[in-house]
């Protein structure tokens, strides 16, 4: 399976640009302000094909804060707020679905 | 165990200052991810879903009590507390942070223990019999091959760039516990009519996008002959591999594509040209590997001592005992599996309070050494028997003595999506909930000897195509399905196995699984046939038939 880096873009629907913390590897989002967060919330989301590839564009210029960019579907509810788009998605922001061993 | 020498511990203190210096230059932006990217892989640095992965190469799956001490060290300073053990005998740490991935190195590099040759497309790892040096089935310690391998192959300047990755597994026992026959190359030391050491050579098996069980090229290659032998072939690939194309650079595709013969007399000619030269072993560099392998001062017992006979009369003792004790060269010493599967946990996952205690446990009653299976289990290969309930109770308090070695809820899972950015599906909570289906260790029990392996994806990191019972997670319009196999072995007669039928959702597996399995108690010929007997008797139809009826 190709890591979402390596797909072709398709976007039919929400989407915003996500990646992992350099320093960490934490997964964050892109920001409107141009930064990243590791809130979703925070996300800048976007709809068409064109305005994503901006975004990712725009968030590869620069990769000492964030690495392994791409595009990501989210789902925007009535209210406005975001929740991942997949279980991929989902996964990266919750953790793995069962208990660590602890 | 072996003994390293200065040389080893001088080069891995180098490696460490040379990372440390690499993630400092990363950080500070000097160097690029595409420039770093492959710097980090070098030293067993992914990065996965949610964090970085550290991935640490257990050399023939041997640690003496001390590293498996680091290694817990590391997962409770550095990591979330605990490590998972893998299928090629390596230990991986899930959530490591790249600006501690040094000092984490650096702790394991004082024990000799790194993340060199994890990764890459050189030769990786090689790896070997769990049960070396302690099995009776054995005609050598198939270590002291896998170690000249090592030092031949570590950082050798020609094969740092292969086409691929590259694995070789090595077994000297007639019963095969390393898959030697899904490697790359694969390694079966036996002796001749004349007494003679020498290996079977096989190449080409692979798991993957495209399976193949590898194929025999020489019947006997006297040891002593060994790397020139392997030089040889490497010679071969390295010329002739497709390096254009990602998925057909492995080996596996050049012997399929030219064929095991053409392959084999082309390796023949190569190897006519080099073998009496710098490669060839002789006796004094066989003998000096030879004497770095500490052995125990195994005291003169007998088997079934009063200790044991005594501890059997306890119904739970004994049934561990059953499943997890096995017959040892040595009279009145054991050799111990650790099941790594409590039912319903992660396979392969050890908390570090349980690496601590298995250490600890190793000191006390199995000469310091540990040793780690492609099953993903642990195993303690010399403990004297009149040790065995003391050991058992020491486990037992611990979490781990689950009495499943071998059995339906010993599965073999890859990371899958809960970790793995290469991910289709899910892998380990599969696992978990067909684990509990057969919760009761009984019912188990009556269903005998069964391996279920299970992958996320295509790349079978948890060789899911040699299992009794394989699963490979499929993604279909963004859901989670699964393929199932049947039939599939690892061992000495190794197969790929047989679709069963189309992908079900990640819901129906389980009782799937459970359905397969009720068949085949209906089925079988009587209590000895076991599953794979079974499903090779009567083909996949049966299986077929019933299981999807009820779905
Ligand atoms: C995030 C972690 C991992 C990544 C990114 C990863 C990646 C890969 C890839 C790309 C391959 C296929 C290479 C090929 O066919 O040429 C592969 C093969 C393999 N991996 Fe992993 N893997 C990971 C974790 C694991 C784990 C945890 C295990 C053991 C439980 C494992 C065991 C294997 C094995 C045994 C193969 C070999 C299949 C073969 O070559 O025949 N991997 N891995
Ligand atoms: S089989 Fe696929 S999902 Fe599983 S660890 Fe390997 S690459 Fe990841």
């Amino acid at each position: 399976m190709a890591a979402p880096q390596q797909q072709k873009l398709k976007v039919n629907g929400p989407v915003a640009v996500t990646a992992n913390r350099l320093t960490d590897g934490a997964v964050v989002w892109r920001t409107k302000a141009g930064g990243w967060s590791v809130e979703l919330a925070d996300a800048a989301v976007v709809t068409t094909a064109d305005d994503a590839l901006a975004l990712l564009a725009e968030a590869g210029q620069r990769d000492l804060d964030a690495v392994g960019p791409y595009v990501a579907p989210v789902i925007v509810d009535a209210d406005g707020a975001l929740a991942p788009g997949n279980l991929r998605e989902r996964i990266r922001v919750a953790g793995p679905t069962f208990e660590l061993p602890h | 165990m072996y003994a390293y020498d200065e040389f080893d511990r001088a080069f891995l203190a180098e490696r460490v200052a040379e990372f440390r210096d690499q993630v400092g230059r990363r950080l500070s932006g000097a160097l690029s991810e595409d420039e770093f990217k492959p710097l980090r892989l070098m030293n067993g640095v992914y990065l996965q879903l949610h964090a970085y992965m550290l991935r640490i190469a257990i050399p023939y799956g041997t640690l003496n009590a001390a590293q498996l001490r680091r290694m817990a060290h590391v997962a409770r300073v550095y990591d979330r507390g605990y490590g998972h053990f893998t299928t090629r005998q390596n230990i991986q740490f899930n959530w490591i942070k790249l600006e501690e991935l040094p000092e984490a190195m650096a702790a394991l590099a004082e024990v000799g223990v790194h993340g060199i040759q994890t990764s890459g497309n050189c030769i990786r790892n090689v790896t070997t019999d769990q049960w070396a040096a302690a099995t009776p089935e054995e005609c050598d310690d198939p270590r002291i091959w896998a170690e000249i391998l090592r030092q031949y192959s570590t950082l050798h300047p020609e094969f740092t760039y292969l086409p691929r990755k590259f694995k070789i597994a090595v077994t000297a026992a007639g019963h095969d516990r390393a898959a030697i026959k899904v490697h790359d190359v694969g390694l079966r030391l036996h002796r001749n009519a004349a007494g003679e050491l020498g290996f079977e050579v096989l190449v080409g098996g692979g798991l993957g996008r495209t399976p193949f069980v590898g194929k025999s090229i020489r019947d006997f290659l006297p040891a002593r002959e060994l790397l020139s032998y392997i030089e040889a072939i490497m010679r071969v690939y390295n010329q002739y591999g497709r390096r254009d194309n990602i998925y057909k650079a492995r080996i596996k595709i050049l012997v399929h594509e030219i064929g095991a013969e053409e392959f084999s007399k082309a390796v023949e000619a190569e190897w006519a040209a080099i073998r009496d030269g710098a490669l060839h072993l002789t006796d004094e560099a066989i003998a000096e590997i030879r004497d770095r392998f500490i052995y125990p001062a195994f005291e003169t017992r007998t088997d079934q001592p009063a200790e044991l006979v005594d501890a059997l009369a306890d119904p739970r003792f004994a049934t561990w005992h059953r499943n997890s004790v096995h017959t040892h060269k040595v009279p009145g010493y054991s050799i111990v599996t650790i099941s790594l599967k409590p039912v319903g946990a992660p396979p392969g996952d050890a908390t570090a309070d349980q690496m601590d205690i298995i250490a600890d446990l190793a000191e006390r009653y199995g000469s310091s050494e540990i040793r780690v299976g492609h099953e993903q289990n642990l195993c303690l290969p010399h403990v004297a028997q009149k040790d065995l309930p003391a050991l058992w109770a020491a486990l037992d308090a611990a979490g781990l003595a689950t009495p499943n070695v071998n059995l339906v809820n010993d599965i073999i899972a890859c990371p899958g999506l809960d970790y793995c950015a290469l991910a289709n599906a899910r892998a380990i909570p599969v696992a978990q909930e067909i684990a509990k289906r057969f919760a009761d260790l009984d019912r188990a029990r009556g269903v005998g000897r069964l391996h279920i392996n299970i992958s996320g994806c295509i790349n079978a990191c948890g060789h899911h195509h040699v299992g009794h019972i394989g699963i490979l997670g499929v993604e279909k319009n963004g859901q989670e399905f699964y393929q199932i196999t049947l039939g599939g072995r690892a061992d000495e007669h190794a197969q790929l196995g047989t679709l069963l039928g189309p992908a079900v959702s990640y819901e129906q597996v389980p009782g799937l699984v459970e359905d397969v399995v009720d068949t085949y108690m209906e089925l079988r010929a009587g209590p000895h046939e076991l599953f794979i007997d079974t499903v090779a008797r009567l083909g996949v139809e049966p299986f077929k038939e019933r299981v999807y009826a009820a779905h």
